[in-house]
């Protein structure tokens, strides 16, 4: 008995050890690579660590062209976008959850309705709206219209809706103003879904690709992402600086994701805050 | 001003209102405005450069013919069923294996499972581009000094399909293992104790007791990573551009090209139409067989 569990917890192990290996090899092999002189970035045989490390494609990326212009918009984007979404989405979820007001119901179905009709599908009529509205070019054009959530509203109102109505309704009896309310009771109670929102949130706009590619043309108003496709696309792709930036990328995403692990179990099984 | 008496109700009702307006305009004029001009675009011809004409059908017309875009559309199909069954199956896997207390050092595992759901699908397709890669990927150069040949991974046709499926596996199937580990774990445990006493071996109680009562959790994970793979489109456009050919080229890349490279926007819009209707018949449909499955129970 105890012999074949052992067995079994074995083979178990093999399996995962396999898939884990298989799950980091690229990143560590574009990590590792980007730390390679250029003449050894492709010589046979190759091998996993660099036989000389070197900062030389660091330096190379982030000196040529306008790298650092790139990174500093998607810093702006991505938190400046946040910041916007936390607000406006828990102010959704608290209006939802704790009052009662006539058409309550539908709107919040209007809201998760529009969890339906993906970018993807009304990025053209979105485009000529953006245009129509002046914000073609320009990081406000990515960082408005996508910040209203579907999600994020849902995630906060589902947490909202358990915090105890008795004190708001003392702090009314107190004569506390409704945005007193909201500031300063509703708000430092929901501390663990604002952080939620606000880590999926930054994720999801550090990452993203499709909303810069529709609102910005102009080349100093790109995000690192862009930066990132337009260098694949080309036809001789220089992959000592490719790696260099690819790695720069992930850096924010990885520290994120390291310092605010609990976080993540939550915001997944809700569905994330993509919109 | 209104009489104090009032003032309770007032504020009950205009307070929350005032609460829902910044979302409220963001929707109406980025998604539901958009939603409608997009359906309304799809019946007339449409450019930047040129007055907008009403034509009727005619874009749909012209659909039927267009034989690139059916090629989209096939690829689109053939993307969407296999990721979405290989997410299924891998993740799945990993979640039980993963589930709490069954192996040692499991945290750090899904860990390590969950960092390619961290990465922009940009950085997956350069990350296995340059692992791919024809002449001077690694995998190649292992291929080569165990005495195969070189693998067209990416310039192959029918091969660079398989390669976008699998690398999409690779980068979300941990994910969808979390979706999966939070579904196991909510079932009860005096369930397994039962089948065990009742002498059940695992493979059976896998399929008697865990995947029955798995199975709103598998619609979950089936129905958004059906969407997802719809929305398909950095990955393919880092990777392969769509090509070699047309062999990796889905519609919403060819709705970008048409719309925006060839300024055709009403024809791109059917386009959108079509693929928004095949999201909508997908989902129904994956609701429609997971209520059928329950009546049996």
């Amino acid at each position: 008995m105890s012999k074949k569990s052992s067995y079994i917890v074995l083979v178990q192990y093999v399996v995962i050890v396999a898939f884990a290996l298989g799950t980091l090899f690229p990143v560590m092999w574009v990590a590792l690579s980007s730390f390679k002189p250029q003449s050894e970035l492709f010589r046979i045989p190759m091998t996993l660590f660099p036989a000389h490390w070197t900062v030389e494609n660091y330096r190379n990326a982030l000196g040529q062209g306008d790298f650092l212009v790139y990174f500093s918009n998607t810093v702006f984007v991505a938190v400046v976008a946040t910041g916007i979404t936390v607000l406006i989405n828990i102010m959704s979820g608290y209006a939802l959850a704790k009052y009662i007001f006539p058409g309550r119901n539908v709107i919040f179905f209007i809201m998760i309705a529009t969890l339906m009709i993906p970018l993807q599908v009304i990025m053209i009529a979105i485009f000529l709206q953006l245009k129509r509205f002046g914000m073609l070019n320009s990081l406000w054009g990515i960082i408005i219209p996508p910040s209203a959530t579907p999600t994020g509203i849902f995630l906060a109102r589902q947490y909202m809706v358990n915090l105890p109505d008795s004190m708001i309704e003392s702090a009314r009896l107190d004569g506390a103003k409704e945005i007193t309310i909201f500031a300063r009771i509703i708000i430092p109670l929901s501390k663990p879904i604002i952080a939620t929102i606000a880590i999926f949130s930054f994720m999801w706009r550090w990452n993203d690709y499709l909303w810069p590619l529709i609102v910005i043309t102009d080349n100093r108003k790109q995000t690192v992402q862009q930066a990132l496709a337009n260098f694949v696309g080309q036809l001789q792709i220089n992959w000592s600086n490719l790696l260099a930036m690819t790695t720069i990328s992930i850096i924010p995403v990885i520290f994120v994701f390291l310092a605010f692990q609990r976080f993540f179990m939550v915001g997944i099984t809700a569905g994330s805050v993509k919109g | 001003m209104k009489p104090k008496r009032q003032k309770g109700n007032f504020h009950q009702t205009i307070t929350p209102l005032l609460f829902l307006l910044p979302n409220m305009v963001i929707f109406v004029l980025f998604i539901i405005v958009p939603a409608f001009q997009g359906l309304r675009m799809s019946f007339m011809r449409w450019g930047i450069f040129t007055d907008p004409k009403f034509v009727g059908i005619a874009n749909f017309k012209e659909l039927l013919g267009d034989s690139v875009f059916w090629v989209t559309f096939r690829n689109t199909l053939v993307y969407s069923v296999s990721v979405v069954l290989l997410l299924v199956v891998v993740s799945l896997i990993l979640a039980l294996l993963l589930k709490r207390n069954s192996l040692m050092g499991e945290k750090i595992f899904r860990a390590v499972f969950y960092i390619p759901s961290l990465l922009s699908m940009i950085a997956v397709g350069i990350a296995w581009r340059f692992v791919l890669g024809d002449e001077m990927g690694v995998l190649n150069h292992v291929v080569r000094s165990f005495g195969g040949d070189g693998i067209n991974w990416l310039t192959d046709g029918r091969l660079a399909m398989t390669s976008v499926i699998l690398v999409s596996g690779w980068a979300l199937s941990g994910y969808y293992m979390v979706i999966f580990i939070s579904g196991l774990q909510a079932i009860p445990t005096d369930l397994y104790e039962a089948a065990r006493i009742d002498g059940s071996t695992p493979w059976k109680t896998f399929w008697l007791v865990t995947l029955p009562l798995l199975k709103s959790t598998v619609l979950v994970v089936v129905v958004l990573s059906t969407i997802a793979s719809f929305k398909a489109y950095e990955l393919i456009f880092a990777m392969t551009k769509g090509g070699p050919g047309y062999a990796t080229k889905f519609i919403v890349q060819q709705v970008y090209q048409v719309a925006f490279m060839e300024d055709r926007m009403g024809y791109a819009s059917a386009m959108s139409i079509v693929l928004m209707v095949v999201i909508g018949v997908f989902t129904a449909m994956q609701f429609v067989f997971s209520g059928k499955d329950q009546g049996y129970e």
